[in-house]
């Protein structure tokens, strides 16, 4: 299904998708309050493009003082060209010790490699511990936010899957009963867990060591009580010395979450004596999405989720719409880059209003990048324009967009789809404002028409 | 090829131009490095106290699972550190000496060698850091700088207590790590 098919079922509740999107403003307009309590702050970010520019244009050499500097610190390093191999790796050191049931914090990058699934195909329990993570996989859905797994979900919702799950009271939504039931639970697979992965948020080439941040401590609290830790690394992570991590923290959770830093900031450099830690450097795709000049930008990305909050057709359409593991205007980049059909319709997917590149704390051009992704996409399909009004107009919406045939798509959509649709705020344009008329036809047909 | 030496490569391949690394100049935060670090912990929902307040804490809570790795002052142990982290499960207390705080959001840098078992500082109910005022600087810039080239195994940026906003974004303490924080700034 397309983005737009997807986002209209995420309008049907319209309660929830106004508090969807109230709920993500809110926490853009905190980035922006403690943004501006930094006067540098347009420095930092300035300073983190350039950091990244470099890294981008130094990759392998730093990969390789990364890798060297870990092994050197007793850290196991693998690497991975792709996903298969990724999860290929995870499953034998997890059978290298007979380990059967493993607790994991967030890390988008073992949902893109469906590192779940495989791992219970063949027969290991997998415990996410990042609270909102765990919700989602009680319900059996990915996350829909890279910062807030969750934040599709009403209290309602979480109270009730509780109950299934974890026989707390029916009825009862309080967020802290919720959350200390969720403790009690979470502990107890703490305590139980031989092995734990993480993601990592950095890695510094010039030490070997990686930097995980969470604000639960759900990471350390698996890492630090199991006897091996798998950290699993997208090879962009890298960043190549240890002072760029204040740049990069002084960032990340302003940008995030608008709070000044996240309570736990782990450096990770070599295990504890009789333990092991292992580091998966994964290339899934990106050493190819580095060869593209024009798209390249995106690998700049710390994920720290503002770009989504800010986005009027994120907020309005929610991460499932996406249909990608990493959702919003970033995802629209980065996921046409790994299946360029299955993703068509996600650079079609924004106002291009350019509030995502104004937040980005490493000034990714990303309404530039969707732009140019919708160049692309027109020059690959070459689909007919009529066929796909006439397929809006009967409702069905599987075929991918292109950008030369928008406009004659908007032009049917603001005709016959119903005003849920066109008023839900998906056009955020047409919100609150009369639709203009539309004209019969493209500038283009009137064109061939009339040229002679 | 191994997979290794493909990724490397196809990095290798890909023509770039190249890009220097920037120098990060010297940021200064205007202000009472104190106030301003007090403010950034209680932003971070953790407090910070002086050692009489410390103890009518524990006094008043009758808490009898204490581990006290800090030297500051009187020992308030009433327990050893352990062997074993999973030993740590229903430590109520742990008392850690902090090597300096931030003061522009209230992160404290520890070590393996402050912390004895990594999982004490998460894994206890109650965390209390004790810190030297005389520590704080007053941005990560600076933070970065005093750790320089220093070697642990382990080294931690703590900022507050667990905390959570996953249920309908509200803010909830004591996720899964320790339900508060405690800093005692002493003149050491
Ligand atoms: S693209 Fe920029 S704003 Fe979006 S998640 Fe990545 S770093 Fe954050």
């Amino acid at each position: 299904m397309s983005h737009p098919a997807k986002a209209s079922e995420f309008l049907e509740d319209s309660a929830k998708s106004k508090w969807h999107d109230e709920t993500l403003w809110f926490v853009r307009d905190k980035r922006d309050t403690i943004s501006k309590t930094i006067p540098e702050w347009e420095q930092l970010r300035e300073l983190a493009s350039r950091i990244k520019d470099n890294v981008l244009a130094n990759l392998d050499n730093y990969l390789i003082e990364f890798e060297k500097n870990a092994k050197a610190n007793n850290i196991h390093v693998h690497w991975a060209k792709d996903a298969e191999e990724h999860n290929n790796i995870v499953l034998s050191i997890l059978q290298q010790h007979r380990c059967k049931a493993i607790v994991k914090s967030k890390s988008i990058l073992t949902e893109e490699c469906h590192l779940n699934p495989f791992l219970e195909e063949n027969g290991v329990e997998v415990v996410d511990t990042d609270l909102g993570e765990r919700i989602v996989q009680f319900l059996n859905q990915p996350p829909s936010h890279i910062v807030l797994p969750a934040i599709h979900l009403k209290k309602r919702d979480i109270s009730e899957i509780f109950h299934e799950k974890l026989q707390t009271e029916k009825g009862n939504e309080d967020p802290t009963y919720l959350t200390h039931a969720a403790r009690v639970h979470l502990r107890e697979k703490f305590l139980g867990a031989k092995v734990a992965i993480t993601g990592v948020n950095f890695g510094v080439a010039e030490t070997g060591e990686f930097v995980v941040c969470t604000n639960e401590g759900n990471a350390d609290m698996g890492v630090h009580l199991a006897d091996v830790h798998i950290a699993c690394m997208g090879i962009e992570k890298i960043i190549p010395r240890r002072k760029d991590l204040g740049v990069f923290l002084r960032l990340l959770a302003r940008s995030a979450t608008g709070q000044p830093i996240t309570n736990y900031n782990s450096h990770f450099r070599s295990p504890s004596p009789g333990k092991e830690i292992h580091i998966v450097l994964v290339d899934n795709g990106r050493t190819e999405q580095l060869g593209r000049e024009k798209f390249k930008n995106s690998l700049k990305c710390i994920r720290c989720g503002a770009c989504m909050n800010t986005c009027p057709i994120y907020r309005r359409s929610g991460g499932y719409s996406y249909g990608s593991v990493v959702p919003g205007p970033i995802g629209s980049i980065l996921s046409p880059g790994l299946d360029l059909k299955k993703h068509s319709s996600l650079p079609f997917a924004s106002t291009l209003c350019g509030s995502c590149t104004d937040v980005c704390p490493v000034k990714i051009n990303i309404h530039e990048q969707l732009y140019e992704w919708r160049q692309e996409i027109t020059k690959d399909q070459g689909t007919n324009a009529k066929s796909i009004s006439m397929k809006i107009a009967n409702g069905i919406f599987a075929v991918p967009f292109a950008y030369k045939v928008s406009g004659a798509m908007m032009r049917g959509a603001l005709k016959i789809l119903p005003d849920s649709i066109t008023y839900s705020g998906l056009n955020t344009w047409g919100k609150q404002r009369d639709l203009p008329e539309t004209p019969k036809e493209t500038f283009k047909d009137w064109y061939k028409k009339n040229r002679s | 090829m191994s997979s290794r030496d493909s990724i490397l490569s196809k990095i290798k391949a890909i023509p770039s131009e190249q890009k220097t690394l920037p120098e990060i100049p010297d940021f200064e935060l205007i202000g009472d490095l104190k106030e301003l670090f007090i403010q950034s912990i209680s932003g971070n929902k953790g407090e910070v106290v002086d050692q009489a307040q410390l103890k009518d804490f524990l006094e008043i809570n009758r808490f009898t699972k204490i581990i006290d790795l800090s030297n500051s002052f009187q020992d308030l142990r009433t327990l050893q550190l352990p062997e074993d982290s999973h030993d740590l499960a229903d430590i109520e207390v742990a008392i850690i000496q902090g090597q300096f705080g931030v003061a522009e959001n209230g992160a404290i840098w520890l070590t393996d060698e402050n912390m004895g078992l990594r999982a004490l500082p998460f894994i206890t109910e109650h965390l209390v850091i004790v810190l030297d005022e005389k520590s704080l600087v007053d941005n990560m810039h600076t933070a970065y700088k005093k750790i320089g080239d220093q070697h642990s195994g382990f080294g931690l940026f703590i900022a507050g207590p667990s905390k959570t906003a996953d249920i309908e974004q509200s803010l909830v303490i004591g996720a899964h790590g320790a339900k508060s924080l405690r800093v005692v700034l002493a003149n050491l």
